[in-house]
């Protein structure tokens, strides 16, 4: 059967929705200690889609992939309680510091080395908002990308025909295998976790973490292999060490400002249709509706 | 929104010093170590396990059924050809749960379930219950699947309880138009088909909470010619088996999205539970005792939920240049909410360990025959929890009805009007002391540990628990009180008439009750300063509630009565 190897790129992120006011640093960045690290939303649509198609194409599996500190060890987990079959965590002191270009060369390395059947990412993430990354690895692997994915139609094993939400509406295309997808915000929310699965991969760790853990890790559970997660680093994914972190970064950050949203004169208008109708097409001119 | 992580005196009742005894016995020494993927490790891993999957709960919980709960309230569910069809929300609401695999919590790990022991489960109940007490009926009637797991043969076990899992749910069908309170009055009709191979059930059932569920526990006359309760049997049907039709829904008061049903049976197949002849006095008797501590864990949600509107508001609302909790007048109201709250919450878990206690017990006697000391000490705790149960579900219901009313009148004129959570949970509080016994029969029910002396005895039991220095006062406020209940149940008693025992029943179960949740209330502040306040309101208040009752008894004469059973022959024109 029409049965997928998956690969979901998900990323930790400060939570950016609700902020405090020690969100942000003196100088301009994120705070992210006193933020919570949470897994970023889209990427949560983009599971779920992962997940649907895992449903319908038996025997498919799911790979989170994932690069960040050790920490971000719990973005795997977290897929793993939503149904996911295992994950990877890229991390690596040689990542540090990436862009989205050296974040997406990193990915794309180690995705050769995991050969998925297709790739489904969040649109973008809530710190950089960028949605740079997913597009970029399709690049770097030649592959074909669909973006602002809304819903997955139908695979045919050889083609996805998926529907993009777009500004102004939906678009349905389709597009051969191995293949990108971002998802859309708008796509359906994540199922939740799932309380069986919750009890079996709690104890998933990373070599790191059981070696963190000392005495309080369960010595019985040392090699069982759906427990680890693997780390991988550099020598993991091999290629060139100039691409990756800071020294594969071309952005440079010239300057941070600090923008507070302010009101701006108001305008009055009278009960007349010309003037709800004068309005309704400013509003649409500018796109804030419509 | 997390329903569990935002109420840190659930998860205290995870560390109460019990719960160690009560997973190890459940866990039989950890025997589906290995077998099961999500089997617990030890002991530390059951409880961490706990509170993660109460975590679960709690966000869908916060984040899907309470948003949910007031559009269901509006829509409700309709009959569409003779189906019951759930509001759209009621629906999400289980696909969510179904999906995070909390259906069949408490069964083992065999027949999918999670083999939660009843504390935590108890706790998912109450906060199902905070976000939307009408739903809990829905997802609390996981509670047959115990039932089926206690009483069915092997193979109805095997076909019906993996079902629960994966999101089928239940209903018990008891009530007839004729047969109430009065259950011995089923007048269904059981009768054996040999060319089916399965009974045939034909007759009207009514009132039936989730009746168009995918696997119906009914209650019918197998033994033809008999009235009795000796005549009942207990019968398991499943929905695709055809034959039960839905006649109507009621329109109700509250818990709107629960549907109610009158139920037709035409020649729909059906398969015994158990023996025959021990439906009503051995299978519904041991659903009831799970069903009241359901109902007691639905009102400590709905107490929990009428309180944090109450305070919220409270805390909101400006009136004389002032927001309303400065006013002794609310704070005080607000305070006493809380009191009930809590005391009921100590009572609901209290029970729910005695039930583990004794429950665990009997698993193991599956595997072997318990030691002189284990049966003593499963009989006591079965004992303790007859005792409590009818309690818990007489307290913890009127004071889910009293903090609802209190909750709304904090909010005054707002408070009546649609536009606060709070009108909701005050229709929803209503059935609460109704359905799965009335307080009425809670009370019967409840009268024999007064007079077998079981409340009096853990009373001492409380007695001699250390306590810090500065709880002496109240435990001795709960002394003196313990003294005057026992002389109350003296009055009562000596007087060896049954009609004025009756009259005054409800009195002593509650005198005992004050006193049992004082003890709990300080119990529980030993080890945490959230209950410092609510055991000092909840004490000081018991005091002068006790002392009502019993001024009332010491100076009741006989002729007294009289003004009461008059009413006897008093006919409405």
């Amino acid at each position: 059967m029409n049965s997928l190897k998956i690969v979901v790129l998900a990323k930790q992120v400060p939570d950016t929705r609700n902020v405090g006011k020690n969100a942000m640093k003196e100088d301009g960045t994120v705070n992210r200690a006193a933020l919570p690290a949470i897994f970023n939303p889209e990427d949560l649509n983009a599971l779920e889609q992962a997940l649907r198609l895992k449903d319908r194409f038996i025997g498919s599996t799911i790979q989170l992939l994932t690069m960040g500190p050790g920490r971000a060890a719990d973005i795997i987990r977290e897929g793993l309680f939503r149904g996911a079959d295992g994950g990877v965590l890229l991390t690596d002191r040689k990542f540090a510091g990436a862009d989205t270009l050296a974040t997406s060369y990193a990915l794309a390395q180690a995705l050769r080395k995991m050969q998925p059947d297709v790739i489904i990412a969040g649109r973008q993430a809530i710190d950089g908002d960028t949605a740079q990354v997913g597009p970029q690895v399709a690049e770097k692997l030649r592959w074909p990308q669909v973006t602002y994915a809304e819903e997955i139609v139908s695979y045919d094993g050889k083609e996805m025909v998926v529907k993009r939400r777009l500004e102004r509406g939906v678009e349905t295309v389709a597009a051969a295998l191995p293949l990108v997808i971002t998802v859309h915000g708008s796509a359906p929310a994540c199922r939740p976790r799932h309380a069986k699965q919750l009890m079996k991969y709690k104890h998933a760790k990373t070599l790191t973490e059981i070696q963190e853990a000392g005495a309080d890790y369960y010595e019985e559970l040392q090699n069982i292999d759906y427990l680890r997660i693997p780390e991988w680093g550099v020598t993991d994914v091999g290629g060139e060490e100039a691409q990756y972190g800071l020294s594969g970064s071309p952005t440079k950050v010239k300057k941070i400002e600090n923008i507070v949203f302010q009101a701006k004169e108001s305008k009055k208008l009278t009960a007349a249709d010309t003037d709800i109708d004068d309005l309704m097409k400013e509003l649409m001119a500018n796109h804030t509706i419509g | 929104m997390n329903y569990y992580t935002d109420n840190k005196d659930i998860a205290f009742q995870l560390q109460h010093p019990l719960m160690r005894k009560i997973v190890e016995l459940k866990e039989k020494n950890f025997a589906d170590k290995g077998k099961y993927p999500h089997a617990f490790l030890d002991v530390d891993d059951a409880l961490d396990s706990y509170d993660k999957v109460l975590a679960i709960l709690g966000e869908i919980c916060g984040d899907i059924l309470a948003p949910h709960a007031e559009a269901i309230d509006h829509e409700g569910p309709q009959v569409v050809d003779g189906r019951v069809k759930y509001a759209t929300h009621t629906q999400q609401n289980h696909d969510a749960l179904t999906q995070a695999g909390l259906y069949g919590m408490s069964l083992p790990r065999e027949y999918d379930g999670l083999n939660f022991t009843m504390v935590p489960y108890v706790m998912a109940a109450e906060i199902v219950s905070r976000a939307d007490a009408g739903f809990a009926n829905i997802w609390g009637l996981q509670d047959c699947a115990e039932t089926i797991h206690e009483f069915a043969s092997k193979e109805i076990k095997e076909e019906f309880l993996p079902r629960i899992n994966k999101g089928d749910t239940c209903s018990m069908d008891l009530t007839e138009p004729d047969a109430g309170s009065d259950l011995q009055a089923v007048m269904l009709k059981a009768e054996w088909n040999e060319q089916k191979g399965m009974w045939l059930l034909n007759g009207v059932k009514r009132f039936i909470t989730n009746g168009d569920a995918e696997i119906k526990l009914v209650l019918a006359r197998s033994e033809e010619g008999t009235t009795d309760a000796r005549g009942l049997s207990y019968f398991i049907y499943a929905k695709e088996w055809g034959g039960v039709r839905v006649r109507r829904i009621e329109n109700k008061l509250g818990i709107k999205g629960s549907p109610t049903a009158e139920l037709v049976f035409t020649n729909a197949p059906a398969k015994l539970v158990g023996e025959r002849k021990l439906g009503l006095i051995k299978y519904v008797m041991s659903l009831m005792n799970g069903a009241r501590l359901g109902v007691g864990a639905q009102s400590v949600g709905l107490s929990e939920g009428a309180y944090r509107e109450a305070l919220k508001y409270a805390h909101e609302r400006m009136q004389f240049g002032k927001t309303i909790v400065n006013f002794p007048a609310v704070y005080e109201m607000l305070a006493v909410i809380k009191a009930k709250l809590q005391a009921s919450r100590a009572l609901l878990y209290e029970t729910a360990r005695f039930v583990d206690l004794y429950k665990a017990y009997g698993l193991i006697t599956e595997d072997r025959k318990l030691t002189p000391e284990e049966r003593s000490e499963q009989k006591n705790y079965q004992k303790l929890a007859d005792a409590f149960t009818p309690l818990l579900k007489l307290f913890a219901s009127e004071y889910a009805n009293q903090n609802a009313y209190d909750s709304l009148q904090i909010h005054g004129g707002s408070g009546f009007m649609k536009d606060y959570p709070i009108e909701r949970m005050y229709r929803d509080a209503r059935i609460l002391t109704i359905y799965e016994g009335t307080s009425q029969l809670q009370v019967v029910a409840a009268i024999r540990a007064v007079t077998t002396g079981a409340y009096l005895n853990r009373i001492r039991e409380y007695e001699k628990m250390p306590l810090r220095a500065e709880h002496e006062q109240l435990r001795k406020v709960l002394i003196t009180m313990a003294e005057q209940y026992e002389k109350a149940v003296e009055m009562v008693t000596d007087k060896n008439d049954g009609e004025q025992f009756d009259f005054h029943a409800r009195r002593l179960v509650e005198m005992a009750g004050h006193i049992v949740m004082g003890y709990l209330l300080l119990l529980d502040a030993q080890r945490s300063d959230s209950f410092e306040h609510s055991a000092a309101v909840y004490i000081t208040r018991g005091k002068v509630w006790n002392d009502e009752r019993f001024n009332f008894i010491a100076n009741f004469v006989p002729d007294h009565l009289g003004a009461y059973s008059v009413m006897k022959e008093t006919k409405a024109e």
